[in-house]
């Protein structure tokens, strides 16, 4: 009886949990981080073209299709914020106040409520300086 | 008495005198709430098909034998219960991305062989004489990695792990996990060479953070923890060279 070892085949593995679709969900929402910065890319060098570059610029970010693409971005990013703190537990060195360990969920919830803030707080700050 | 009920349990079979791969078989079985998918094998095993073969050992989730793929997921089966997965039919398979050498039985050597290279025991920074007595430590001391020592050596983190699936080169979750746990104990003086282990491009730089090998941990030790602790610190040696560090 000799051995035979067999090595099943990892084809379409990542259709195989409802948890590796999430990751695979979550690393490609990068890409869209990527197209995003792009877009403010393109803005920036617009900007450094002169005023009628730049609007020029603006009036494709008005657009409606663009509109529809921010909207998506937007879903998008709100994920992949969401899967970024959702793992950030496992990333990091452990948090020890008054001898207690801070639990995940605790950090998580830190982390999307810092990035709440941070978001509102730019919101805001843009509202006010835009003319 | 208690109340039985009837589920059927579908077995992905391997039998390496046999060609064309794997193949399923299905077992109607009797069953009270109180057993476990373990126990619903040993009945089949006992009363229906004696060539089922699978192992298992002490069936209270501390001996890590147990270990299979059940609905799917990585678990053991001394610890999943059969009253958890009606109305069926509950599938189960060898521990994922190891070789099958027959039926529920992976060939578990590659861990072995990873897990005896991390050396898993203390290094002492000083050898004492037994006169000097023991190597004392203080709770918080033992805090600092008394989650990696609960590690069993079950692999079921192993068989979350897609880096390790496709590619079985890295050392993966579970070895990383105990060798952070010697690494973080104060008593030992061996994160030198176990830092070498963690540095190459299989050591845990292979790991891209699914985070699943924690999700399925029955021991709660969080591999994907010690991992990634292990990326922040060697990143940090790699730049401290830079400035004349370690």
């Amino acid at each position: 009886m000799a051995r035979r070892p067999y090595v099943r085949p990892m084809d379409g593995w990542w259709k195989r949990d409802p948890f590796f679709i999430r990751y695979m969900a979550r690393e490609a929402t990068s890409l869209f981080v990527v197209l995003y910065a792009a877009i403010l890319l393109v803005g920036l060098v617009r900007l450094a073209q002169g005023p009628a570059a730049f609007d020029a610029w603006v009036a494709i970010l008005r657009s409606p299709a663009s509109i529809l693409l921010h909207v998506v971005l937007l879903v998008v990013f709100l994920y992949h914020t969401l899967s970024w703190f959702q793992i950030m537990p496992k990333t990091m060195a452990p948090i020890v106040i008054a001898g207690r360990k801070v639990p995940g969920p605790a950090i998580t919830l830190l982390g999307l409520g810092a990035s709440l803030a941070a978001s509102t707080a730019l919101f805001i700050l843009v509202k006010v300086l835009s003319p | 008495m208690a109340e039985k009920r009837t589920l059927t349990i579908e077995v992905t079979r391997y039998d390496p005198d046999r060609d064309g791969g794997t193949y399923v078989q299905s077992w109607p079985i009797e069953f009270t709430d109180d057993m476990s998918v373990l126990q619903g094998l040993q009945q089949i095993k006992d009363y229906q098909d004696g060539s089922l073969t699978f192992r298992w050992s002490c069936r209270m989730a501390i001996c890590g034998s147990c270990g299979m793929m059940i609905d799917g997921k990585p678990a053991l089966a001394c610890r999943s219960f059969l009253r958890d997965y009606l109305p069926g039919p509950l599938r189960v398979e060898a521990l994922a991305h190891f070789p099958i050498e027959r039926d529920l039985v992976v060939d578990a050597q590659d861990f072995m062989t990873k897990l005896a290279s991390i050396k898993p025991y203390i290094i002492p920074k000083q050898e004492r004489t037994l006169a000097e007595g023991e190597y004392r430590q203080t709770p918080a001391q033992l805090e600092r990695f008394e989650q990696f020592s609960h590690c069993i050596n079950c692999m079921l983190c192993y068989a979350a792990c897609p880096q390790y699936g496709l590619d079985n080169k890295w050392l993966g979750p579970g070895v990383t996990a105990l060798l952070h746990r010697y690494n973080s104990d104060s008593r030992d003086g061996g994160q030198d060479e176990r830092m070498e282990i963690v540095h190459r491009a299989d050591g845990v730089w292979s790991c891209t953070a699914v985070g699943y090998c924690s999700e399925v941990c029955p021991k709660a030790v969080d591999p994907a923890n010690a991992v990634n602790q292990n990326k922040t610190k060697s990143a940090v040696s790699f730049f401290a060279r830079f400035l004349g560090g370690k």
